[in-house]
């Protein structure tokens, strides 16, 4: 059987997510601290790139689509204008697709322009290997030819594993390699939170561990 | 999702409608200026076709190409087969190179489940001689899905040969897994033996009327007829068919105007369909054909592209 979406949400493995069961770690960032770390980000991007010329945001699918949405609206209402949004799949460009069941991609949406020569910041939930990062420079290049690529992440858990940093972090989460980090969003999940828990026997049902969409 | 895929049965809906997605997001690939993504990367597959094909076999590679593997073509012609060689040496032969993915077509029913027991690789039934065609049903169920939103309760007219036909026979089985009427029309000498029985249990029905079907369908499927397979008086002249069950310029006017018309190639145009149901705007043919290299994509990239033990 094909594993469809929903069974590699990293929060919720094993079904409906009730808190307690599976998310019995620690809250590093509750709902508000969400909201202000993307509102602050949103300000970093423009201040970064002098005002909303050339720059587009691109969401990696799924709680980055989110996640790029929501800064979108927070540029909208600080610049009075929109930066044009789009959605970049990774599933087809991520280097252990040989290592999991096949899943399904997700959709692809260029922002409105296009890509080349653009300002491009990419957002996603979690940083942790930078291997998601990598498969979403590698898909954007069959995209286009953006200006500038930067990367805008909600937690950066460190454990890096490939030459790459974040232009614009919400929290630096310290974590052991073998502790999880679990983003619920409202638009997904119903909830706003981010957690940390240790690695119980939920990583190795397949679960991805980067908090990376599937 | 089985490892080969043989047969319209070796998927349940679930699968189907994974298929569908993908090939939703393939599509938009299809538009794009680079058309490449990397996930068959370093994966080989071999097009073997013992049987003519134009757009099936092109459709196979450039979905293969799309993907990234390495896509080889063998036909009959200009191979060792032509000298005599047996389907299994070919098919061990081809194997032992080093191929993760055998596309087949061959004449004789049953041969693509036949290959599947001889190679490690994997095995997708390209058309064996009357029994299925499965990747042109899934092209033709995802096609009228896109353009009639869903095929739950839709009816379904399949006209033509439908004795020699493995489009039809998969189509039958995928079409009543989605929740469509289907109702076969043919003449009676075209109509499979026991087909009756059949359509009982798989729950569609027969006709020797078009004019009494062709109202009420939502979709119409025309079937090529197979002249090369016609080696019997199955009926008096071409002219004669064409009026009985022919999609004439008459009969375009009595369909619904909004019912697609498919035809799965290469069609004779005049026979079984005039020029005008061919080209008219409610004509789904060339939307099949681009269909086609996104539901292949989606095929190959689900059988493919994932662990190798198929977890």
């Amino acid at each position: 059987m094909v594993p469809t979406h929903s069974a590699s949400v990293p929060t919720a493995p094993d079904g409906p997510t009730s808190p307690g069961s599976v998310l019995e770690g620690r809250i590093v960032l509750d709902a508000r601290d969400i909201s202000r770390a993307l509102t602050r980000i949103s300000h970093e991007i423009l201040e970064r790139n002098k005002g909303l010329d050339k720059l587009v945001l691109l969401g990696i699918p799924t709680r980055g689509v989110h996640l790029a949405r929501r800064v979108s609206e927070r540029i909208a209402k600080v610049e009075g204008a929109q930066v044009p949004l789009g959605t970049l799949d990774i599933t087809m460009y991520r280097d252990d697709l040989r290592k999991q069941p096949t899943r399904g991609p997700h959709h692809t949406v260029m922002p409105p322009g296009g890509v080349d020569g653009k300002v491009v910041v990419l957002v996603d939930d979690v940083l942790f290997s930078g291997r998601t990062v990598r498969a979403a420079l590698d898909a954007m290049n069959d995209l286009g030819r953006p200006a500038t690529v930067r990367l805008a992440v909600l937690v950066d858990r460190g454990h890096r594993e490939l030459p790459i940093r974040a232009d614009h972090v919400g929290k630096n989460l310290p974590s052991a390699r073998n502790e999880r980090v679990m983003v619920r969003l409202e638009e997904s999940d119903g909830y706003d939170d981010v957690r940390i828990a240790p690695m119980d026997s939920l990583v190795n049902h397949g679960v991805y561990q980067d908090g990376a969409p599937a | 999702m089985n490892k080969h895929l043989l047969s319209i049965d070796d998927l349940d809906v679930n699968d189907v409608s994974v298929l569908f997605d993908t090939a939703a997001e393939m599509h938009d690939v299809q538009r794009r200026s680079v058309k490449k993504l990397p996930a068959l990367r370093g994966r080989t597959v071999v097009n073997l076709f013992f049987e003519d094909s134009t757009r099936t076999r092109s459709s196979f590679e450039i979905a293969g190409k799309w993907l990234s593997a390495d896509v080889i073509n063998v036909s009959a012609k200009g191979s060792s087969v032509s000298k005599g060689e047996s389907l299994r040496d070919t098919v061990l032969t081809v194997a032992a190179m080093g191929v993760d993915g055998l596309v087949i077509r061959h004449g004789a029913s049953g041969a693509a489940q036949q290959v599947s027991q001889w190679t490690e690789a994997v095995v997708i039934n390209a058309g064996d001689g009357m029994h299925e065609h499965p990747t042109q049903a899934l092209l033709d169920a995802y096609t009228l899905q896109r353009r009639m939103g869903t095929l739950e309760d839709k009816r379904v007219a399949i006209v033509g040969d439908l004795t020699h036909s493995r489009v039809f026979r998969s189509n039958i089985l995928l079409l009543h897994k989605l929740g469509a009427h289907v109702t076969v029309v043919a003449p009676p000498t075209l109509m499979p033996a026991g087909v009756t029985a059949w359509s009982k249990d798989a729950g569609f029905e027969t006709s020797y009327d078009l004019d009494e079907v062709l109202p009420d369908a939502d979709a119409v499927m025309m079937l090529r007829v197979q002249r090369e397979r016609m080696n019997g008086a199955y009926f008096p002249s071409a002219r004669e068919y064409t009026v009985g069950y022919g999609l004439t310029r008459e009969r375009l006017a009595v369909l619904k105007p909004d019912a697609p018309i498919c035809h799965p190639g290469p069609m004779n145009r005049g026979l079984e369909i005039a020029a005008d149901a061919a080209d008219a705007a409610q004509s789904a043919v060339l939307d099949q054909v681009s269909a086609g290299v996104a539901i292949r994509m989606s095929v190959l990239y689900h059988l493919l592209a994932g662990e190798e033990s198929g977890a």
